[in-house]
């Protein structure tokens, strides 16, 4: 059962094959035997999730036949779940069950979908590796001295090794599809505003968005189905109806107009991950699509900008964890700035230390203009970019991520770690959608292929990544974690 | 040297809205500490905010009070500094682009005449919750129930020029957002409070002088006191050479003074940029006009019409035309009575002293003004007179009858204007005061008029107050007259 | 931009974040290199672009002004460090 894509268990539950709770008891015994090497979980809730089982059978019994019925999954731990630990992979919230759900556990709840746990993730959302992690470090599925990628680094190896079908993730600079690509996983970034950011911990608000990893664009399309929407209770979700995201992935894909951004195919970029991404487009081409050079010419600029906009905002959202109200605080604080300055030191790791500092400093009076003006200047120049580019091709495509998964501990210097998010972060400052879909390996580490289109341009996104796995079975390979049957 | 006074003010006011400006959590004043703190008013991880339409329709609606402009769009921005009282760690305000740009507000000088006095802007922010002092074993408690009530916080130019200018703008301020019911305008409870900002120049100098910012400032009277403290100490401080320094001070009301907030904090960088978390406001120029459409009277113009119009003093229209409550209750004894100067007198007479003992806001009157009106229409019919009515509204104010007709009925004060009835008790009253009589004969002609104020007392004490006290002096003088 | 120890001490009082020299020194380091990157931002030309806050240019929605919350003041401060006849403790706050 726990190779099996969420599709395929649905078939399963509702063909009698298996119930929920048999389902649930699988994964959580998988999880409890494995977990150990990999480190996807921070916190397992056996109880919740086989009494959510239950009642999924029960519903079923009575006749509901809701396609997420009874299916398990896992969320990351930024997404607050009420009576739940809700860590943000922070000691500064080692200690704090949230006291309600984000919409889109509602969601997910309200669709029958059984939680087996919180996933492991880079502290706050800021890192590209999870080595951030109050939790320590996860370890890639496919090989232990690989990072799995991050922010979402739990979510992509639970799902790649087999101890859920599907996890939630958030991207704010490429943190669902460069985790997605490094563990040989699909993972689709939203357009911003298309899933309530209500109940997730805010990393960088302007940046933030929700979406959905799996085995396959088909099981993102049912689960983006589930939690896509407006929200009357976040003022930046979309007041725009929610397609039915499967509809379109059978539609053929000739005549289907395909960028590729030069800039996505320069310096840095490893030769072998650049050789499995052109056999991708390959594949496109065969399926009847057309190819192009395109250019999105302040691709270069889109790190330095994203680096002032997120830990500006960051700083800020950030703020509000000072030792009063939730969250850690110092033992016998001397005074109230006391209070704050240790609890904020002790609670936070150095990573988010970094950012917090950066964004006060150019937030500061007197480099307001020079940093953060000019960014907000600059991302509507990165936005502009792509929407030029759009005008002439359907999708673009290009790698996820300069190079395969690298080894835990290679990425000493902050600046080089940034720079590893060259192809992931302008989405999230033009607000478009990104899916990365498996298209191949370096060695015995994945490769990820990313497609990226208009706002609002999921369907499409889906459909194109669909028909390429049902032409190749990159998203079929597992490892070998993953073959062990219990 | 002869100084100048300049003086600017930031209003805070609280809208009277039901839910909190970003939250649906209660707004009401008093309930137990954080019962009215929702998740997003305690700035919990993950949750978000989301702007009530009330909070801006009421901000419009000062702007368009005040002949603001009202710009199309408008944005918010967060204020970052750390207190215990602010939950996230900013404000949600608006420092580049409020909701209400500049304006101007009339103020009635004690001489009679207005004066304008600019506003700069007007924008929308989250209150902060409350530090309770009182002793947690040498800890602050922190009460969040405050925490995201709508403010507007209005600032004016430094147009004003004196403490009691200082004190009719803010008067005018809290007689707009009543007029508007936009806010309760309870000093008191908070509702309405007040930064000032006080500096001095040497009378022709066009320069300002460096100011001080008084904090704390929450009554009318404050006002004044904090601004008479704050510009004998700054000119004693430059005629002695020395120089004011640009700080926050806070009054002390029981004191009488201000006082340097004095904290080792560097100068505060507050950090403001667009909060991520809340999207441009725009306000279709429809929306405005329609709000435009349905703002009451505002109390200049009242105050206005009550002068021109209805005929009444300038002093006369400032102090009726003050408050909305004010200002409803008065016109509707003018209608009852159809009599507008004779409506003021009793409004700002009778009833404002006996408001004034007990305490009592005019709303909370217990004689209504249509009861009022008909009181005054029974003085201006002769029904009664002038003493007997006192009595009627003392009856009427003690809650004995319901009508001053019934009053009037069940005391026997109707007004005795029947001439035989009046002669056969001036008879009696001269027949019984003999001595008093030959008193009068006695006196030099001019001298009698002031003694002939016995015998009316005399004949009003026999008639137990209902004789019409012109008629019985009339009669009284030709008979005496004819004794002579 | 340069960045010296000072400017960070300034930034972490501000952000209310304790560090010690060694931590500051550092952070100096890391910033320096992080600002010297950000600083390619300087060699665009971006007159007259309006600034983006939000990638979609969308306008603020407005909600109704109702009482939609009710008193969970149990569970939130269930979460809570320290409180004391339902308020928040922290150290005195002097004024």
């Amino acid at each position: 059962m726990h190779d099996k894509t969420l599709t395929e268990l649905a078939a399963g539950l509702a063909a009698g094959e298996f119930s929920s709770r048999e389902l649930t008891q699988t994964l959580l015994a998988r999880i409890e035997r494995l977990d150990g090497q990999l480190n996807c979980l921070i916190t397992v809730t056996p109880e919740q999730a086989l009494a959510s089982a239950d009642n999924a059978d029960a519903a079923r019994a009575r006749g509901d036949t809701a396609r997420l019925n009874g299916l398990p999954l896992a969320i990351k731990d930024l997404f607050c779940t009420e009576g739940v630990k809700t860590s943000a992979g922070s000691r500064m919230l080692d200690n704090f069950v949230a006291p309600y759900d984000a919409t889109v556990v509602e969601k997910l709840k309200a669709a029958g979908t059984v939680s087996l746990g919180k996933t492991n993730m880079d502290e706050f959302a800021m890192g590209s590796s999870n080595e951030n992690s109050f939790y320590g470090p996860v370890k890639n599925p496919w090989d232990p001295t690989a990072v799995p990628g991050g922010s979402s680094g739990g979510s992509a190896a639970a799902v790649a090794a087999g101890l859920v079908p599907a996890a939630m993730g958030t991207d704010t600079g490429g943190s669902i599809r460069q985790p997605a690509a490094f563990c040989g996983i699909t993972g689709l970034k939203p357009t911003y505003g298309r899933v309530s950011r209500y109940g997730i911990i805010a990393y960088a608000s302007s940046l933030d968005q929700a979406g959905p990893m799996a085995r396959t664009a088909e099981d993102c399309a049912h689960l983006l189905g589930a939690i896509a929407g407006h929200d009357l209770r976040d003022s930046t979700s979309v007041a725009r109806g929610v397609p039915n995201y499967t509809e379109e992935l059978d539609a053929p894909l000739s005549g289907l107009k395909i960028g590729l951004p030069k800039e996505y195919f320069g310096d840095g970029l490893d030769s072998e991950v650049e050789s499995a991404v052109r056999e991708a487009v390959n594949v496109y081409e065969s399926l009847g699509a057309t190819v192009r050079e395109v250019s999105l010419p302040h691709t270069h600029y889109a790190i330095p900008a994203y680096y002032v906009i997120a830990p500006a905002e960051a700083s800020s959202n950030l703020s509000r964890y000072d030792g009063v109200r939730f969250g850690h605080r110092c033992d016998a604080p001397a005074d109230l700035i006391d209070l704050y300055k240790r609890s904020r030191a002790e609670g936070f790791g150095e990573e988010v230390k970094r950012r917090i500092l950066i964004g006060t400093h150019t937030l500061s009076e007197g480099f307001f203009d020079a940093y953060y003006k000019k960014a907000q200047q600059v991302r509507r120049l990165i936005r502009q970019d792509f929407l030029d580019a759009f005008e002439e091709v359907d999708v673009l495509m290009g790698p996820t991520s300069p190079t395969p998964a690298f080894d835990l501990g290679a990425n000493k210097d902050p600046v080089s770690m940034y720079l590893q998010d060259i192809y992931t972060i302008a989405v999230n400052l033009a607000g478009i959608p990104g899916i990365s879909v498996p298209a191949g390996f370096v060695g015995d580490r994945p490769v990820g292929l990313q497609i990226l289109g208009t706002h609002f341009a999921e369907s499409r996104l889906l459909n194109v990544a669909h028909q390429f796995q049902q032409a190749t079975d990159w998203h079929k390979r597992r490892p070998a974690i993953a073959e062990e049957t219990h | 040297m002869q100084w100048e006074t300049v003086i600017g003010l930031e209003v805070h006011v609280q809208l009277a809205t039901r839910s909190k400006i970003f939250s649906g959590a209660s707004t009401a004043f008093g309930a137990a500490p954080n019962s009215q703190a929702c998740a997003v008013d305690l700035g919990m991880p993950g949750v978000l905010p989301v702007l009530n339409e009330t909070a801006v329709a009421m901000a419009v609606q000062f702007g368009l009070a005040i002949h603001a402009e009202i710009p199309e769009v408008s944005v918010f921005d967060r204020k970052n500094y750390f207190y215990p009282d602010l939950p996230k760690g900013y404000q949600t305000s608006q420092m580049y682009h409020p909701v209400v740009g500049p304006g101007e507000v009339e103020i009635a000088l004690d001489d009679g005449a207005t004066k304008r006095i600019r506003v700069h802007h007007a924008h929308l922010e989250e209150d902060a919750g409350k530090s309770l002092h009182e002793d947690f074993h040498g800890m602050t408690g922190v009460d969040l129930n405050r925490a995201g009530t709508p403010l507007l916080e209005i600032v004016s130019e430094p147009d004003m020029r004196s403490s009691s200018e200082a004190a009719a703008y803010l008067k005018a301020i809290h007689s707009i957002v009543t007029y508007l019911g936009i806010s309760d305008g309870n000093m008191a409870e908070g509702s309405m409070r007040c930064d000032v900002n006080v500096s001095v120049r040497p009378v022709g100098q066009e320069a300002f002088g460096t100011r001080a910012e008084i904090k704390n400032v929450n009554s009318f009277r404050f006002v004044e006191r904090a601004i008479a403290f704050e510009l004998e100490r700054q000119i004693e401080l430059l005629e002695d050479g020395g120089t004011v320094i640009q700080e926050t001070r806070l009054f002390d009301p029981d004191r009488d003074e201000t006082r340097s907030m004095r904290t080792k904090e560097q100068a505060n960088d507050y950090r403001y940029f667009p909060c991520p978390d809340l999207l441009p406001v725009v306000l279709d120029r429809a929306y405005v006009d329609h709000l435009r459409d349905t703002l009451p009277e505002l109390p200049a113009d009242k105050r206005t019409r009550f002068e021109n119009v209805l005929g009444l003093s300038a002093y006369d229209a400032g102090v009726l035309s003050a408050s909305r409550d004010m200002a409803e209750y008065f016109e509707r004894v003018k209608d009852t009575c159809g009599d507008a100067k004779q409506a003021a007198n009793w409004v700002q007479g009778e009833l404002a002293g006996a408001l004034n003992r007990e305490g009592r806001q005019i709303q909370d009157s217990p004689i209504t003004a249509e009861t009022l009106g008909q009181l005054i229409s029974r003085v201006m019919d002769d029904t009664i007179n002038g003493k007997a009515a006192k009595q009627v509204f003392q009856e009427l104010w003690n809650g004995e009858g319901e009508s001053a007709d019934e009053v009037i009925e069940a005391k026997g004060l109707k007004q005795v204007t029947d001439t035989g009835a009046i002669e056969a008790m001036i008879d009696q009253v001269i027949a019984d005061s003999p001595a008093q009589v030959a008193q009068y004969r006695d006196a030099e002609p001019d001298k009698r008029g002031k003694m002939i104020g016995y015998f009316v007392g005399q004949v009003m004490k026999a008639s137990r107050g209902t004789a019409n006290p012109q008629q019985v002096n009339r009669v009284l003088k030709d008979k005496l007259d004819a004794l002579c | 931009m340069a960045i010296d120890k000072t400017d960070v001490l300034r930034a972490a009082h501000l952000a209310r974040l304790g560090l010690n020299d060694d931590e500051a020194r550092h952070y100096q380091d890391d910033l320096s290199r992080i600002l010297a990157m950000v600083d390619q931002l300087q060699g665009l030309n971006t007159e007259g672009v309006a600034p983006l806050a939000h990638p979609l240019d969308a306008t603020q929605r407005l909600r109704a002004d109702e009482v939609t919350e009710t008193d969970r003041r149990e569970q939130f401060q269930r979460c809570a460090p320290v409180v004391e006849n339902g308020l928040y403790l922290v150290p005195r706050v002097v004024e």
